[in-house]
């Protein structure tokens, strides 16, 4: 069974003290590479039109165009699944639950509803207007479930936690509909976006969003030390000496970066954020010093893989990503149930 | 051991007192009930009155009536009976079937929060509707079949992941599930080829408006035979609510447990297939009745109860904002999920043992 | 250690070549038992020793994995639950007591399995439970809310409740664990009286060993899912039993109330205050 506890070994000697049987630290980062290189090459070649290999580096080559538009939406999701990856195994550092997940707990709900509050009511139209929103909406839902999950003799067991975030998800998706209904036009575009998709962004839309995920990513890998110490209990972690309370914040501020700018290019997409650092965690073991960077590959890897397979699975339509990582997550999540349910 | 008592006889029979006793205790709490229950169907009676009658255009009680014998008032007829008392008929029988639904649920699986809209039922029945709808164009009662075999579905998928015990578990799966069903619904949108804004509100979040009045037969015709099975059924109920061990001591078996949420689960899977998932009214249904019951447990009130949450909400929907007329689902979502996270603030979630 | 003749002819209820269990290992082994008829019998033994699962066994809660259990001579597992509920009373560890409900409707749940398909309440049922209030005591407390009341009370109304039903056989599973000694005790006084006013016949789950070897009329001692001993306290509490059964150092002497054998841990601190002269003199 993953456990979200490294031992003391773990935390002191990063680099070498893992149980043998997990291959070696640069055998895995060049296996991640090779994939995340797979996965993007994969993703220019696949499609409802199969394009030959020459064709993505002779920009004289009639197909040459579609491998443009592939590479936007290839970089954009690889840009999105490192954001989502890293944002999940954050959360489940953070509130030392395994089933945490922007998606589930209602932090993309959060960024959805202020992203449309700003088209309806606001009237606001490009992405660089977006973020802040999102952001906003991000940060209020986090809080908001946390402090709600938190009352109680108990405190934020994964189990309120979920709950909460369940909860919220919907009451967001009924206000959301409700603003929609205002304005129709928004709601057209609003199906396919709402759905989570990374294609027909544009370039454009991505380089507004990449500074907020670049800060995001920094703040984010600075965390980790935190986030294996706190996996020891707070308690522990105080008595160690870190400063907790601001730690944790800026640790709270790099998910809401991540997730909110991620909601905002490609729409809510959940399930991500839960599966990723699962599987990362049992190749590279817990020390979040090996799991942050990788979960960004494997994120990375799992959205544009993701993406490429609903392109061909139900020819000739689409299936979009955010509905591929449901399809393979909920799975995981019904497992991840069924071995942790003593716990909860 | 010694006892020192008297040497063996049948005991003396009870005196009267005693046994007046327990009449004069058993009869308080039946005839609270039956008071609740009276003053919901009065509160019934007139929401159904104020949707009918009241809002944009007020129609005045002798012209209902004569609407109702056939008459041809023009402007009002038409609206009447296609718009309002089919709404209202709806209202009243989608909030019966979601709220006892719901009740059966949270009580049988002694967990307020295992409501079938939050545990994924509600919505596997509407992603299986849609998907029969929009996808294969089915109409009329097959699509009321495959609304019943979506519930079923995800009720038998939930119980098989949360196993024998059920409680956090259950309810978990069930998020999962319905996140699940969602991304279903949200698939079949994106591959509808014209942009039908009424199916999307229909099957995402519920809605009672544009239904026709066969449909809405067909729903009373099925509660017809679901409600006076629920009747029988949930005789055991007051049994099952003591515990899984208790139950079967007093002769209440799994069998009994299992047909009582088969027939929880029919109810919302019509409901669903009739109106659409309407968010949260089983779930709100059976703990404001309980609420109003002394704490316990009564299907009857959470069935009026649900009908008095449609009704209302349907109601503000319709007339709340000037020129927007919102499904009755946003309504009851929006105001629903903050009740939701009360609840979790509020306290713990489960059923505490004696 | 067997049952006398007579207990055995009378036996109503009875394990024969029983194992169970919950998953790939069996708790309880081939196991043979034969409840004596309108006595009160206790099962005793360590944590995890297999009592509680016996007694689930006894109680239909658990399917043998080999072997049966018996009631009346038919296996209980065939047999209709409401037909089995009519005999066999149950009251288990942790009953669970909804919200709001007041005692008399609690203890009206006990007459379910006399309800037939339309079981309408009558004045048998009311006479049932009126008899059940009054034995054990809670008539006073008809109107409370169960919620409301204290622990020794919960316990009086969920044994009034098991009475309600009638049986003629009554299991209870360690109906005494979350109780201080003074209920303890008049719980089981409760027990003992419905033994002899109605010649109820008594299976009970007890941790306690002294209060089993006082109130028990036929004792049976388990030890990792098998009998170690069978028959009256005064036969089964004996040192060497105690010790395989609890581990324990022990000796044992006459209660000097009810003349039961009463058990005296020896530990290794036993003595922390030095005897005095008489004591030393004894």
């Amino acid at each position: 069974m993953t456990t979200l506890v490294p031992s003391r070994e773990d935390v002191t000697a990063p680099h070498g003290g893992g149980p043998a049987r997990r291959p070696a630290l640069p055998v895995s980062a060049a296996i991640a590479v090779a994939v995340l290189a797979g996965a993007g090459v994969l993703s220019l070649l696949v499609g409802a039109r199969a394009v030959p290999l020459e064709a993505v580096w002779d920009p004289s080559h009639p197909l040459h165009p579609i491998v443009q538009v592939r590479l936007e939406r290839t970089i954009l999701g690889f840009a999105v699944g490192a954001a989502l990856g890293l944002a999940g195994a954050l959360m489940q550092g953070l509130t030392r639950n395994p089933l945490a997940d922007p998606g589930i707990l209602g932090v993309n709900a959060g960024a959805t509803f202020a992203m449309v509050i700003g088209m309806t009511a606001l009237g606001l139209t490009s992405m660089g207007q977006f973020l802040p929103m999102a952001f906003l909406g991000a940060a209020a839902a986090a809080v908001l479930v946390h402090a709600i999950a938190s009352l109680g003799r108990d405190g934020a067991t994964p189990m309120k936690l979920a709950i909460t975030g369940a909860a919220l998800t919907a009451g967001l998706a009924s206000w959301t509909t409700g603003l929609l209904l205002a304005d129709r036009k928004t709601m057209e575009s609003f199906r396919f976006w709402q759905v989570g998709t990374i294609g027909g962004r544009g370039f454009e839309v991505l380089l507004t969003g990449l500074p907020f995920l670049v800060v995001g990513a920094l703040l984010a890998l600075t965390g980790a030390r935190l986030l294996n110490t706190l996996a020891l209990g707070d308690d522990l972690a105080r008595g160690l000496g870190r400063r907790t309370t601001r730690d944790r914040l800026v640790i709270a501020l790099a998910i809401v970066l991540l997730a909110g700018t991620a909601t905002a290019l490609a729409g809510p997409i959940a399930f991500v954020g839960l599966v990723v650092p699962h599987v990362v965690r049992s190749l590279v073991g817990p020390d979040y010093a090996r799991v942050l960077p990788f979960s960004m590959l494997a994120g990375a890897a799992l959205v544009v893989v993701a993406d490429t397979v609903g392109r061909v699975v139900l020819p000739p339509s689409e299936v979009q990503v955010g509905i591929m990582a449901a399809v393979v997550g909920v799975p995981v999540f019904l497992a991840l149930i069924r071995r942790t349910g003593r716990a909860l | 051991m010694t006892v020192t008592i008297d040497p063996p006889v049948t005991a003396p029979p009870p005196t009267r007192d005693a046994a007046d006793v327990v009449r004069r205790a058993r009869r308080a709490p039946i005839r609270h009930h039956r008071r609740l229950v009276a003053g919901l169907v009065l509160v019934v009676l007139g929401a159904f009155a104020a949707r009918v009658l009241l809002g944009d255009y007020t129609v005045t009680i002798p012209d209902f009536v004569r609407i109702l014998g056939g008459e041809q008032i023009p402007g009002a007829t038409y609206i009447v009976m296609e718009s309002k008392l089919p709404r209202a008929v709806l209202a009243v029988l989608v909030g019966m079937a979601f709220g006892i639904g719901g009740a059966i649920f949270q009580t049988t699986l002694r967990n307020p929060l295992a409501s079938p809209d939050i545990v994924g039922v509600s919505l596997g029945a509407s992603a299986a509707a849609v998907s029969a709808v929009a996808l294969a164009g089915w109409t009329g009662w097959p699509v009321s079949l495959a609304a019943a075999a979506g519930a079923v579905g995800v009720a038998l998928l939930v119980r098989a992941v949360a196993g024998d015990h059920g409680g956090f578990r259950l309810v978990l799966a069930g998020i999962g599930l319905a996140a699940a069903m969602q991304s279903v619904i949200q698939y079949v949108f994106t591959r509808v080829d014209e942009w039908d804004v009424q199916l999307v509100l229909r099957w995402l979040t519920g809605s009672v408006n544009g239904v026709a009045w066969p449909t809405i037969g067909l729903l009373a015709a099925v509660l017809a035979v679901l409600l006076p099975a629920t009747a029988w059924a949930a005789r055991s109920l007051k049994v099952t609510e003591l515990g899984d061990d208790t139950a079967r001591g007093l002769g209440v078996g799994r069998g009994r447990t299992d047909l009582l949420m088969l027939l929880g689960v029919l109810l919302v899977a019509v409901g669903v297939a009739a109106a659409g998932p309407v968010a949260f009214v089983a779930f709100l249904s059976g703990p404001i009745a309980r609420a109003l019951n002394g704490g316990r447990t009564t299907l009857l009130a959470a069935g009026l109860v649900g009908a008095v949450i449609v009704l209302a909400g349907d109601y503000v929907g319709a007339y709340a904002f000037a020129d927007l007329n919102l499904p009755v689902g946003v309504v009851t979502g929006a105001f629903g999920a903050p009740f939701l996270l009360w609840l979790l603030a509020r306290g713990p979630t489960g059923r505490r043992a004696a | 250690m067997t049952a006398t003749a007579t207990d055995r002819t009378t036996a109503r209820l009875e394990a024969s070549a029983l194992t169970l269990g919950y998953t790939d290992t069996a708790v309880v082994r081939d196991l043979d038992l034969q409840v004596p008829h309108g006595k009160v019998t206790v099962i005793v033994g360590a944590n995890a020793c297999g009592k509680s699962t016996l007694l689930r066994g006894l109680a239909r809660l658990l399917r043998p994995r080999s072997g049966a259990v018996l009631l009346d001579g038919e296996a209980i597992h065939r047999l209709p639950t409401k037909q089995v509920a009519r005999t066999l009373g149950l009251l288990p560890q942790n009953p669970i007591a909804p919200e709001g409900v007041t005692v008399s409707d609690l203890v009206g749940r006990g007459r379910h399995p006399h309800h037939g398909a339309f079981g309408r309440w009558t004045s048998e049922d009311e006479q049932a439970v009126a008899e059940a209030l009054t034995l054990t005591d809670t008539i006073g407390l008809a109107d409370r809310v169960v919620d409301e009341l204290s622990g020794g009370q919960r316990q009086r109304v969920w044994i009034a409740m098991a009475l309600a039903q009638g049986t003629d056989l009554l299991l209870l599973d360690e109906p005494t664990t979350y109780l201080d000694v003074a209920h303890q005790v008049e719980m089981l006084d409760l027990l003992a009286e419905l033994n002899v006013r109605r010649g109820t016949t008594i299976v009970m789950v007890l941790h306690d060993l002294n209060l089993s070897a006082r109130y028990a009329d036929h004792l049976v001692a388990l030890h990792t899912g098998r009998i170690v001993a069978e028959g009256t306290p005064r036969e089964v509490v004996t040192e060497d039993v105690v010790r395989t059964v609890f581990g324990l150092d022990n000796r044992v002497i006459d209660d000097p109330v009810s003349h039961t054998p009463l058990v005296i841990p020896v530990g290794r601190h036993g003595c922390r205050q030095a005897p005095t002269a008489t004591q030393e003199n004894r």
